[in-house]
């Protein structure tokens, strides 16, 4: 446990040192947060420009997006901060031989490397949020018995992220410089079909059969019923209760742990079997 | 689109009134017809950031550049068919997206003036990859900047340049919303954008408010800007040349 412990901490400081050794800090922080403000952004202009040509105002479909969109940049964030470990090492820095062949676990260097692109997302979401209430009339108003309860469920949103995550890392063992794609596509899906912006309602029957599969989507849900209680847009979750839905954040948790492990293994086996542990591919 | 139709479901919900009913179903149809617009536009944009812009980048990291640097050819020639190159492949993804807007939700264009609507849209995309040759060579010197420059004019362009919106939704925003649609004015994407909705959903659509200029002045301007950005291109090119042969670091690696 020791020793996953200081892979842990070593590989996450390690992680935030490659993320923000490019310029300054200040430049980084700046950077960090333009792009997922420009995001949301884009979606208050989507809203005004409506609200201007229909002359309709429906704040609480507008902060239904907004606060969806604001958490959506973890999503974005680990799973890129995940499954691109092993490609940028591989291909990139060229050093996963070194780290590999040293005497710590893997799969707990590729969390770790992970936890600064956390940090950076939860300041990016924060400030977001802030913005949001400050500036655009967003209705958050989370009471203090729900704090545990938030804290429980992002921390298990976190966890399906990572899992999902080393999932595709486990994957990336095999490929060649597919990350890029990886990053756009696998977040679009979660984008459409968890419920981010909109309800599951206004998709097609299979659209919403998708998203009620994915645990993000449950997990989006009792985001926004604990921050933003009082919106009243019917998401078509209001069957699950909240311990409903924290049992199957909990119990998804625990399987794409499983899967990402099993994945994990599997990829790392295939690839150092085939000698792809180091390949490069021009990238 | 799923948003606009969200946004339309809602309105649509607390309306009896037939016209009122009417009017937001052709709101709605016109704005998941501009993101299908836009939507077509992100992939030459990201195209140009990811391949035209980043490609002298990448050739240094894969140690191509020297070999470039000292082939007897023209540098524009060989970023001009790289243009070409990406172009149509990502025409592909671009028409794949125009498909399923079409399909997928049964957006209607109108298209009342073919020739325009090609003109538009060729001498956008010349724009576009003249912007994206001069930054082939700015990322070059900004080295490993260059990836999350690349990354930083995403969201942000495709927030000021209008690709989910009628930029002119900018100019409706006041105090800061002029500033960053002016700003956002300098990718021809914009302009583009604007035009080509203009042509596929009538110079009437939104009631005529959310337009910047007519198609015409837009045109102009966008082929000013191709013709600017590939003499600066030129210029920028010409100037990387220079720095490789003075300093003889330019192809080094990781930098």
């Amino acid at each position: 446990m020791n020793t996953f412990w200081r892979t842990f901490k070593v590989a996450a400081w390690l992680g935030w040192e490659m993320d923000s050794n490019w310029t300054e800090p200040w430049l980084f922080m700046l950077y960090s947060v333009v792009k997922p403000v420009a995001g949301a952004f884009i979606l208050v202009l989507m809203y005004q420009v409506f609200a201007f040509i229909g002359n309709t105002q429906d704040l609480a479909a507008f902060s239904y997006m907004y606060v969806g969109n604001s958490f959506f940049i973890f999503v974005g964030s680990v799973l890129f901060g995940t499954f691109q470990v092993i490609q940028s090492d591989r291909e990139w820095y060229q050093t996963i031989r070194y780290v590999y062949i040293s005497p710590i676990s893997y799969y707990v260097y590729v969390v770790g490397r992970a936890v600064s692109k956390i940090v950076v997302a939860a300041f990016a979401v924060f400030i977001t949020l802030v913005f949001g209430v400050a500036f655009l009339g967003i209705q958050i108003h989370m009471t203090l018995d729900a704090v545990p309860l938030f804290v429980a469920s992002m921390l298990l949103g976190l966890a399906v992220l990572l899992a999902i995550g080393i999932c595709l890392g486990g994957i990336s063992f095999l490929t060649a410089k597919h990350t890029h794609g990886l990053a756009e596509g696998i977040p679009g899906l979660f984008y459409v079909f968890c419920g981010v912006l909109f309800p599951l309602s206004i998709l097609p029957p299979w659209g919403q059969a998708i998203g009620q599969a994915i645990p993000l989507t449950y997990w989006f849900d009792i985001t926004r019923r604990l921050i933003a209680p009082s919106l009243g847009v019917d998401t078509t979750l209001t069957g699950y209760s909240d311990f409903t839905i924290m049992l199957l954040l909990v119990v998804s948790s625990v399987a794409f742990f499983g899967l990402s492990l099993l994945i994990f293994k599997t990829g790392e086996y295939y690839a150092r079997k085939a000698g792809k542990i180091d390949m490069t591919t021009s990238y | 689109m799923f948003i606009y139709q969200a946004f339309g479901a809602r309105a649509l919900s607390t309306t009896t009134d037939p016209t009122q009913i009417a009017l937001i179903q052709a709101n709605t149809n016109a704005l998941i017809a501009s993101v299908v617009l836009g939507g077509t536009m992100v992939a030459f944009w990201l195209n140009v950031l990811w391949s035209m812009a980043s490609q002298l980048y990448w050739e240094k990291e894969i140690g191509n550049l020297q070999l470039y640097m000292m082939a007897p050819m023209n540098r524009m020639a060989l970023l001009g068919g790289m243009a070409v190159g990406g172009m149509v492949m990502t025409s592909m993804r671009a028409v794949s997206t125009l498909v399923a807007g079409i399909l997928v939700f049964g957006v209607v264009f109108r298209v009342a003036d073919p020739l325009m609507l090609l003109a538009v849209f060729f001498t956008a995309l010349v724009a576009l990859y003249g912007l994206g040759m001069m930054f082939a060579s700015l990322y070059l010197l900004w080295g490993r900047e260059a990836w999350n420059l690349s990354a930083l004019m995403e969201e942000p362009i495709f927030f000021s340049s209008g690709f989910y919106f009628p930029v002119g939704g900018l100019f409706r925003v006041p105090g800061w919303g002029p500033i960053v649609a002016i700003i956002g004015s300098f990718v021809p994407a914009t302009f583009g954008l604007d035009a080509l909705r203009q042509l596929t959903l009538s110079e009437t659509a939104f009631g005529g408010q959310l337009w910047i200029f007519d198609v015409k002045t837009e045109l102009y301007i966008l082929l000013l800007m191709a013709v600017l950005f590939l003499i600066l291109a030129r210029y920028s090119l010409a100037y990387l040349e220079t720095l490789a042969k003075r300093e003889g670091k330019l192809t080094s690696r990781h930098q």
